[in-house]
């Protein structure tokens, strides 16, 4: 999951511990605020609201898995949670104009795919910084959906593009809906994607040392693009996750959606300077965030405050990082 | 109380699942939240926590509560049109076992589906401040009639130009949204006017931001200046239209009305920024809705339909046959920081 090595039968210090599997920290930072939040209240522990955490965490949790395959090639995302809302807003129209919804889906998934195939064609063709691009696009994408919906929402009653939302089963008491079902699977597939095929690990040998991809053979820009359209599918899939959650497509919604799945990624251990991350990191970040706000709020912490223990703790899995890193050199 | 609480969740929830199998479709919070015989416990979901018109509704509706021995707690989303941040409060609100919500909803469409939720498990919602659509998708709404808030301004203006045709600019809020659609249509309405008059020298949304419709207003006076009326849609935008009219000298030469009685806006008609406000009262919209919680609670009787919490014209400039309070009274009964 990591490219830091071990010499020989070395004692791993600290750091390289932290460095080999970064979804030990944020799984222990998880750990902990659940414990707390179990023994402070009485309504945390209970199986409907840790089902709730995760449904809230969904969103974010989908559109973070894209993003994590941007940062490990050493990009960044600006534009996701805009592209995703277009998403919804196609979804939703086209099913008001009397598309079916599988077609109505499947067409809001590949607007998504396109706006993913456009950026990876920026970046990789025309060598632009990712973050400049999706910046850009952030504002294309967000003034599109506005004008597309006439800055009207547009209830969504479709069944279909309800249905990860709606649907729900009970796993051992606990209440678990089809959203949080294909979110697992995407996660494993992902999972098992970066980390036992030659495309995973030509991702992460781009996003670590680019030249010496290059050199040994690795496509690099292949790689990238590749890495744009899969997350393209994913953001795609994160607004039928959207419109499950809140069956309502509206152009205000999300503003935040592009810095929060940032927040989770980087919660889960991925370096910004690529080449380091894990999807199970990056769930655990999610969920981590979603912990908080719904721990935090029961014990009647002001929203604001919750956004002050956000943010800290990302600077802190930072440092974190950082102190890693120094450990290893 | 807490324990019980809790014993009570769990007993209910176990009870849904012996009785329905263990596929079932079920609400959460289920039977723990509804009203009769108990302990108001009322929950509040604004749009935003930071706005000082949310933030005097959320006062009114604590002070309230305490007033009347209600348990009280206040969620709120993160920007305006956070839908998802909405949803996630009303769920974490049944999960704490409210039993009335008190919601200003972000988008009149938008959570619609939680707050099913919540009335099918026995939650009373009532909407504050901004009506759902269809307006049956809560049980009862207590609201400034936005439309008629708008009519009142329009009304104002109108007289105040005493019998010139106006020329007008339309400062907006944000497009498509209820209230700004609300509040539009009526002003025409009041001053006699249809969106394709051709009285509207002018029109920019400005998202209910002070600089925005500074430069909005900027802009379309680079397009003309030969106006004498111009329509704001909350007051903080009133201010950056003030602040752009000036700039050109144009301030003597126009009627500028607004809405919202904010403090600082009967301030702004105080010093003459503009000629009228209209006020909306958010404190009574809070009370009235924690005192319908109490009800509940106690009775189990839900109020119904649309509660028109009022508005009224705040001017020094009164004018025959308008109703209008002047600045005085409007600063004895503003909201926010007096």
């Amino acid at each position: 999951m990591t490219t830091a090595t071990l010499k020989g039968n070395e004692r791993p210090s600290i750091g390289e511990f932290f460095l080999r599997a970064p979804a030990v920290g944020p799984a222990l930072a998880l750990l902990v605020a659940i414990v707390v939040f179990s023994l402070s209240t009485d309504t945390f522990l209970d199986l409907d609201n840790l089902s709730l955490v995760v449904q809230q965490s969904l969103v974010v949790g989908t559109l973070a898995l894209g993003q994590t395959l941007i940062i490990l090639t050493a990009g960044i995302d600006l534009a996701n949670a805009a592209a995703m809302v277009l998403a919804t807003l196609i979804m939703a129209k086209l099913v008001v104009g009397g598309v079916s919804g599988i077609w109505a889906l499947l067409l809001g998934i590949v607007a998504t795919v396109v706006i993913g195939m456009v950026t990876g064609s920026l970046v990789t063709r025309i060598k632009l910084p990712p973050f400049i691009v999706t910046l850009g696009l952030l504002t294309v994408l967000t003034a599109a959906a506005k004008l597309f919906a006439s800055g009207q929402a547009v209830p969504v009653a479709d069944e279909l593009l309800k249905w990860l939302g709606t649907r729900r089963y009970l796993f051992g008491g606990i209440p678990i809906t089809y959203g949080m079902t294909l979110a697992l699977l995407m996660y494993l597939g992902l999972w098992y994607a970066l980390t036992r095929t030659p495309w995973g690990k030509h991702v992460y040998a781009v996003g670590n040392a680019p030249e010496s991809a290059r050199l040994s053979g690795i496509k690099v820009n292949r790689t990238i693009l590749s890495v744009y359209i899969v997350a393209g599918v994913i953001v795609g899939i994160a607004a039928w996750q959207a419109l499950g959650r809140v069956p309502n497509a509206d152009p205000n919604a999300f503003q935040l959606g592009n810095l929060d799945s940032i927040t989770a990624v980087v919660l889960g251990g991925a370096s910004l300077f690529g080449g380091r991350g894990s999807v199970l990191g990056t769930m655990m970040g999610a969920l981590v965030v979603a912990v908080l706000r719904s721990g935090l709020t029961q014990l009647g912490v002001d929203a604001l405050y919750q956004d002050v223990a956000t943010g800290a703790l990302l600077i802190g899995a930072v440092c974190v990082d950082r102190f890693a890193r120094r450990q290893q050199s | 109380m807490r324990q019980r609480s809790l014993a009570a969740l769990a007993l209910a929830a176990a009870l849904t699942v012996t009785t329905a199998g263990c596929t079932v479709e079920r609400h959460w919070g289920g039977g723990s939240n509804a009203g009769g015989g108990g302990k108001a416990k009322v929950g509040l979901v604004t749009k935003t926590d930071t706005n000082p018109y949310f933030v005097e509704l959320r006062a009114a509706a604590k002070a309230a509560a305490e007033a009347n021995g209600a348990e009280f707690s206040a969620l709120a989303g993160q920007f305006d049109g956070d839908n998802d941040g909405q949803v996630r409060a009303i769920e974490n609100l049944m999960q704490q076992g409210a039993n009335t919500i008190l919601i200003t909803p972000s988008s009149s469409t938008g959570v619609l589906d939680a707050i099913d939720r919540a009335r099918k498990a026995g939650v009373l919602v009532i909407a504050l401040d901004t009506a759902t659509e269809p307006d049956t998708a809560v049980d009862a709404t207590f609201a400034t009639d936005n439309f008629e808030a708008g009519r009142q301004q329009g009304a104002y203006v109108k007289a105040a130009l005493n019998g010139k045709p106006p020329k007008l600019f339309m400062v907006d809020g944000t497009a498509g949204s209820t209230v700004d659609t609300q509040r539009h249509t009526g002003f025409l309405k009041g001053i006699g006017l249809t969106d394709a008059s051709p009285e509207i020298k002018g029109k920019t949304p400005a998202n209910g931001d002070q600089s925005l419709a500074q430069q909005g207003v900027e802009n379309l006076l680079q397009r003309t200046t030969d106006i004498n009326a111009v329509y704001t849609m909350n007051e903080p935008m009133g201010r950056g239209t003030y602040a752009a009219l000036q700039a050109r000298g144009l301030v003597n030469q126009i009627v500028m009305g607004s809405i919202d009685g904010g403090c600082e806006g009967v301030k702004n008609v105080r010093d003459g920024q503009y000629a009228a406000t209209v006020m909306q009262f958010p404190k009574k919209m809070a009370e009235q809705g924690v005192l319908a919680a109490v009800e509940y609670a106690k009775t189990g009787k839900k109020p119904s339909g649309f509660v028109n919490t009022g508005s009224a014209v705040i001017t020094d400039k009164p004018i025959p046959g308008v109703e209008s309070q002047d600045t005085k009274w409007g600063l004895e009964n503003c909201w926010g920081t007096k």
